[in-house]
């Protein structure tokens, strides 16, 4: 992320957002928002003074740590180490932003007069050849499904909030513990929370299993616990997964082959996790400290609104749909626009590579091409036939057809770069006098023939 | 009134983008099909003229499907299918007046993601074009003149 920041061909558009795209491949125009950080980007040196001083002592819950800690009004994002490394003020929390009451301490303290109130959203449009959408994905909220008890405990947590747990630069600074402060000595990680679910994503998410070895491995090695996995499979599918796992349950890891059905809160704070153990045929209840729940990945939520500002399907399980699954993963039905990591799908990090290095590749080849091959299906006007009504003009998605003055009352003209040949014109014009290039009418009529000679029930005479 | 050896020839005029591509989804997937269906690709619905369905069914089609993506937002041409949703009401009706039963023309919308759904209309579809027997247009003019 660091050398993305500096790259001199790279320019980091941060606290921005895409607000409209037109053009087409080779001549997109984008218009970005930028909103107001209220920080000068050009003076600020991440120094955190202004963190440090801020009077908002309570805080709101900082996203970064996936709402274990909290943080201030003014911050530098991802606990001072963001790309860039400058402090930006949440205009939803500062309380002189939401209030106008504040001593403006942090402004106070800026050694280089960094921060500035005035700052208002402004727009920008850029010029590109081709776009790449790499808008990754959302947690799967476990509040919908009740069974696990999401929110009744501070010690029942997902995947992403046990990996702040685990990292140096979390709220634990690396140790973990349970939310009175001690290690646990036993806990649940469950699989599948939200996924290979009829009441949630019928999918699978790919990067649970190995990353519910990974935490059991940690919990294993930083807090000595004993680890419980419930789950259905194990999929360890890729250079190095299985022989992981082979070590994961080599360390002393207990594996539950049993969907781990219930979390029950204890009078006691403890957690009572229900399942069925499968193999042995019985129902079985453990009694942990800690509960970690392995949640799907999901389509952002705004995946909707990013879906038609590029002009993106969706597939069935709401992520962006790619060209073609096997063969094209990384591009989509819109010439230019291509799709890279976990927008398109779960993936994991090795996964995301080398689909976001594909994405990048095909989106310098057009710039680098210098010139784009369109498709030659395209539609044409016999002028000869035309009889000037008109028809056709309002019905191009594309406004490709004009009406020029030629041949008399003018002719329709069909703007070759503009059309993308759906052929509706050409199906529309009484005249017959469009032609469908590759889809003509006498094309279309000579596959019939030949459907039913080749099946031998042609009929006779119907030529 | 079905011939027990009779097996129907559907012709389906399918949108490249959207049903095409649930189609071959569903090959992909070896979704089981009865072999009836014959598919003619075009880029997209709104290319589909209704003298292509009328011509299908002079030839010796005994059904036809037409397919595309679902409007409003699906159609990879923006509205090519809202061209599609005005023609295909008014062709259902010319063909109730030339005699073809209305069980033998299906139009309607099946996305990229939904094999399982081309899967299904296709063993519907035949199932029901095979209880109501071959057209046989000509052979119901000719009869008539005589």
């Amino acid at each position: 992320m660091m050398d993305a920041g500096r790259h001199p061909n790279i320019k980091l558009m941060t606290y921005s957002e895409v607000e409209e795209v037109s053009g087409y491949v080779g001549n997109f125009r984008v218009k970005v928002r930028q909103k107001p950080r209220y920080v000068d980007m050009d003076l600020c040196t991440g120094c955190g003074a202004c963190v440090e001083a801020c009077v908002f002592k309570k805080g709101v819950p900082n996203e970064f740590d996936e709402g274990l800690s909290r943080r201030k009004g003014i911050y530098v994002p991802m606990n001072g180490q963001g790309v860039p490394m400058k402090a930006v003020v949440d205009e939803d929390a500062c309380l002189y932003l939401k209030r106008g009451k504040c001593v403006q301490k942090c402004q106070e303290v800026c050694p280089t007069q960094a921060i500035d109130f005035d700052q208002t959203e402004s727009f920008v449009e850029v010029e590109v050849g081709s776009i790449v959408v790499a808008t990754g994905f959302d947690k799967f909220d476990p509040g919908r499904l009740s069974a696990f008890g999401w929110g009744k405990s501070p010690n029942i947590i997902d995947g992403l909030q046990f990996e702040r747990l685990s990292s140096a630069t979390g709220p634990t600074g690396g140790e973990i513990l349970t939310s009175d402060g001690k290690k646990p000595q036993r806990v649940a990680i469950i699989h599948c929370v939200g996924s290979r679910d009829a009441n949630a994503n019928a999918y699978c998410s790919r990067v649970c299993c190995m990353y519910a070895l990974k935490h059991a491995h940690l919990v294993h090695d930083k807090a000595g616990a004993e680890v419980f996995e419930f789950y259905m499979d194990i999929r360890a599918f890729g250079k190095g997964y299985e022989e992981f796992y082979e070590r994961v349950q080599a360390e002393g890891v207990y594996f539950v082959r049993g969907r781990g059905a219930e979390v029950v809160v204890l009078d006691d704070g403890q957690l009572r996790v229900k399942a069925e153990d499968t193999n042995l045929g019985v129902a079985v209840s453990l009694d942990v400290d800690m509960v970690v729940l392995a949640t799907a990945m999901e389509p952002q939520r705004d995946a909707d609104r990013v879906a038609s500002l590029f002009g993106l399907s969706r597939s069935a399980d709401g992520f962006f749909q790619e060209a073609h699954p096997k063969l094209r993963p990384f591009h989509t039905n819109t010439d230019g626009v291509f799709l890279a990591g976990a927008c398109q799908s779960p993936k994991d990090v090795p996964d995301a590579v080398a689909h976001a290095n594909a994405a990048a590749a095909e989106a310098l080849v057009i710039l680098d091409r210098g010139e784009v091959t369109i498709s030659p299906t395209t539609a044409v006007v016999d002028e000869n036939l035309c009889s000037a009504c008109k028809t056709c003009l309002s019905l191009c998605p594309y406004s490709a057809i004009s009406f020029v003055a030629r041949n008399g009352s003018g002719v329709a003209e069909i703007n070759e770069a503009l059309c993308k040949g759906c052929g509706t014109c050409a199906a529309a014009c009484p005249a017959g006098a469009i032609t469908a290039r590759h889809f003509s009418d006498q094309q279309i009529l000579a596959e019939l023939e030949g459907l039913f000679r080749a099946s031998g029930t042609l009929v006779p005479g119907s030529g | 009134m079905s011939d027990n050896s009779f097996e129907p020839r559907i012709v389906g005029f399918l949108c490249n983008w959207c049903t095409y591509t649930a189609a071959d989804s569903a090959g992909v997937g070896r979704m089981e099909q009865p072999p009836n269906v014959d598919i003619i690709r075009v880029m997209c619905s709104g290319r589909i003229e209704p003298a292509f369905i009328l011509k299908a069914f002079a030839r010796g089609a005994d059904g036809v499907i037409v397919s595309g993506c679902h409007p409003p937002g699906d159609c990879h041409y923006s509205d090519g299918n809202f061209k599609t949703f005005r023609r295909m009401p008014l062709l259902e009706a010319l063909l109730q007046q030339c005699g073809i039963e209305s069980g033998r023309f299906h139009w309607g919308w099946i996305s990229g993601a939904e094999a399982v759904k081309w899967a299904q209309l296709v063993r519907d579809f035949t199932a029901q074009v095979r209880e109501l027997g071959p057209l046989n247009w000509q052979r119901e003019l000719d009869s008539k003149e005589e």
